[in-house]
């Protein structure tokens, strides 16, 4: 199994930290990962992109032009990275601040309302936990409990009390994923 | 099996450094390699191992803090970015000539001049072939994975040592700020005083003792006749670092018609590169040089005497082509060598590599 993923967005939104999390869970999982953040002068706001790669065998390029995955969190990203899907693969969006939705009709569209339900949570921060839930009910690429050990690795300990809003955050992605059907 | 972590490259050279018992770092920040130093910051090592980590005012100052440290017999380092390895390039060829063991790392980005903050390839010939001025030579180590970062810290300045030559590791943005999983090396105490004055008693200025005569740390020799004997013991210093230090990396090279030489970051991208290629029925193997210098002649040249072509892939304009050229034509091969390559920051894809691969020698 090779999953190669890539999470685009705006700085802010915790495109990169949701790229670790997740990367963290494989190795939790004694699987083999890479994270390769798009880096430069960019602060909050500005676009940020992250690619993963969680993989049963020894990883070769980090450097990818398609995607078995995209998650597309602006238009900018989604301009960009429609179109870097394989064949098959799957595109979730958050539709906020999306005007024009995905046309393609060789990949599996995914929706997740993710800035309304964690603004429904109570903490707009854990945006990105939620659509990392959605992502994973779409592709349950790691388990659970694989998540909950990537996330005590990745947060600082003094955040540590924060974890079980992340999983509520989780399962609320989970939960309320939305297959679009591209007429 | 040691301790298992998700760290990126620069985080890496960082937790090793301390790891392998260093005794200092000197440094200034530039990006892409900024980490290196932040995350000694964060570590704190001068509580937990004694080690110094100090950010000096100028790269300038960096090098010459590590010219003095490593004088007296001490492991030192420093990192920076193509510019500032620039600045740091008088220096370094004073290490060489004094004769010191020291490790200095080099996270590239895109030239010439202040260029990008993105990676590139493109001080291969500076770290190779010089930078500085005079008949000196770097242990050019170049790593293809944020495992590596760990590992040749240790190595490179274990071969620092048993050469008294200065090492580098040349790497780029792509491995320093990427996370991979490591395995990080198990604790190494710093030498004791007892220990460095056995190791390097005979040239280190270490104190001097009443049974030994002063020793003395200089690049300057104002008799001929002596600095050309010094360059001469240099060089053959360099020769015996050409017949036992040479290393490389092979996948699938068995059947291969087609090689890709590549190191670094553009090895990663090459190896999908063969994958695609083989799933497409051509027969393309991947020679990875790990010691850029010195530079893997022999494999090369044994390669050309039974493939069709060589195809070389770089993050710069065609710099290690030269020396996969002279390697593969040393047996008179007429072998065609080619060079692939991006600049100013742009990371080649694997598909663009395969389809220069078809262009440049198995449609040409």
């Amino acid at each position: 199994m090779t999953e190669e993923i890539i999470i685009a967005g705006f700085g802010g939104q915790g495109v990169l930290s949701m790229g670790k999390i997740l990367a963290y869970s494989g190795v939790m999982q004694d699987q083999e990962v890479t994270w390769f953040p798009s880096y430069g002068p960019e602060m909050r706001g500005g676009t940020a992109n992250v690619s993963v790669i969680i993989s049963d065998s020894r990883i070769s390029s980090p450097i990818l032009h398609e995607f078995d995955t995209a998650i597309i969190l602006n238009q900018q990203s989604m301009d960009k990275f429609e179109k870097a899907v394989k064949p098959g693969g799957v595109l979730l969006f958050d539709p906020n601040g999306i005007v024009n939705e995905p046309t393609r009709k060789d990949i599996n569209i995914y929706k997740i309302e993710g800035t309304k339900i964690a603004a429904d949570l109570g903490n707009v921060k854990t945006f990105n936990m939620v659509v990392l839930g959605a992502y994973l009910k779409a592709k349950p690429i790691v388990k659970m409990e694989s998540i909950r050990k990537g996330l005590e690795k990745s947060l600082p300990e003094r955040h540590h009390k924060l974890i079980p809003l992340n999983l509520e955050a989780i399962e609320a992605g989970q939960s309320k994923l939305e297959e679009v059907h591209v007429l | 099996m040691g301790e298992l972590r998700l760290m990126k490259g620069n985080e890496v050279i960082a937790e090793a450094a301390i790891r392998c018992g260093c005794d200092g770092y000197f440094g200034y920040p530039i990006t892409p390699q900024s980490e290196v130093m932040e995350t000694l910051m964060v570590r704190e090592p001068w509580d937990e191992t004694g080690m110094v980590v100090l950010q000096a005012e100028s790269e300038v100052a960096s090098i010459n803090m590590v010219y003095g440290a490593a004088g007296s017999g001490k492991k030192v380092m420093t990192s920076s970015s193509s510019p500032g390895i620039s600045l740091m390039a008088e220096g370094i060829s004073y290490i060489a000539g004094a004769e010191l063991p020291c490790l200095i790392v080099n996270v590239q980005r895109g030239g010439p001049g202040l260029g990008t903050i993105q990676p590139s390839q493109a001080d291969y010939f500076q770290t190779t072939k010089g930078g500085g001025h005079g008949d000196y030579k770097l242990i050019v180590l170049a790593p293809a994975s944020v495992q590596e970062m760990n590992d040749f810290v240790e190595l490179g300045f274990e071969l620092a040592f048993k050469y008294r030559n200065p090492a580098m590791i040349l790497t780029d943005g792509a491995i320093g700020q990427m996370m991979e999983k490591v395995e990080l090396s198990d604790y190494k105490p710093r030498m004791t005083a007892e220990e460095l004055d056995a190791k390097c008693g005979s040239w280190a200025t270490n104190g001097k003792k009443a049974d030994r005569d002063y020793n003395i740390i200089t690049s300057l020799e104002m008799d001929s006749d002596k600095m050309e004997a010094n360059n001469l013991r240099f060089q053959e210093k360099y020769r015996q670092m050409e017949e036992e230090e040479v290393r490389y990396e092979m996948i699938d090279c068995e059947d291969a018609e087609y090689i890709l030489v590549a190191f670094g970051s553009s090895a990663r991208i090459c190896q999908k590169s063969v994958d695609i290629a083989r799933a497409k029925g051509l027969k393309v193997g991947l020679l990875r040089p790990i010691t850029l210098y010195p530079f893997p002649k022999k494999p090369i040249a044994e390669l050309a005497k039974k493939v069709k072509g060589f195809l070389t892939v770089e993050m710069n304009a065609g710099q290690m082509v030269e020396d996969v050229k002279l390697a593969a034509g040393c047996g008179n091969s007429s072998v065609p060598v080619e060079y692939f390559g991006r600049m100013g920051g742009i990371i080649p894809t694997p598909g663009e590599v395969v389809e220069a691969l078809e262009q440049k020698l198995i449609e040409a």
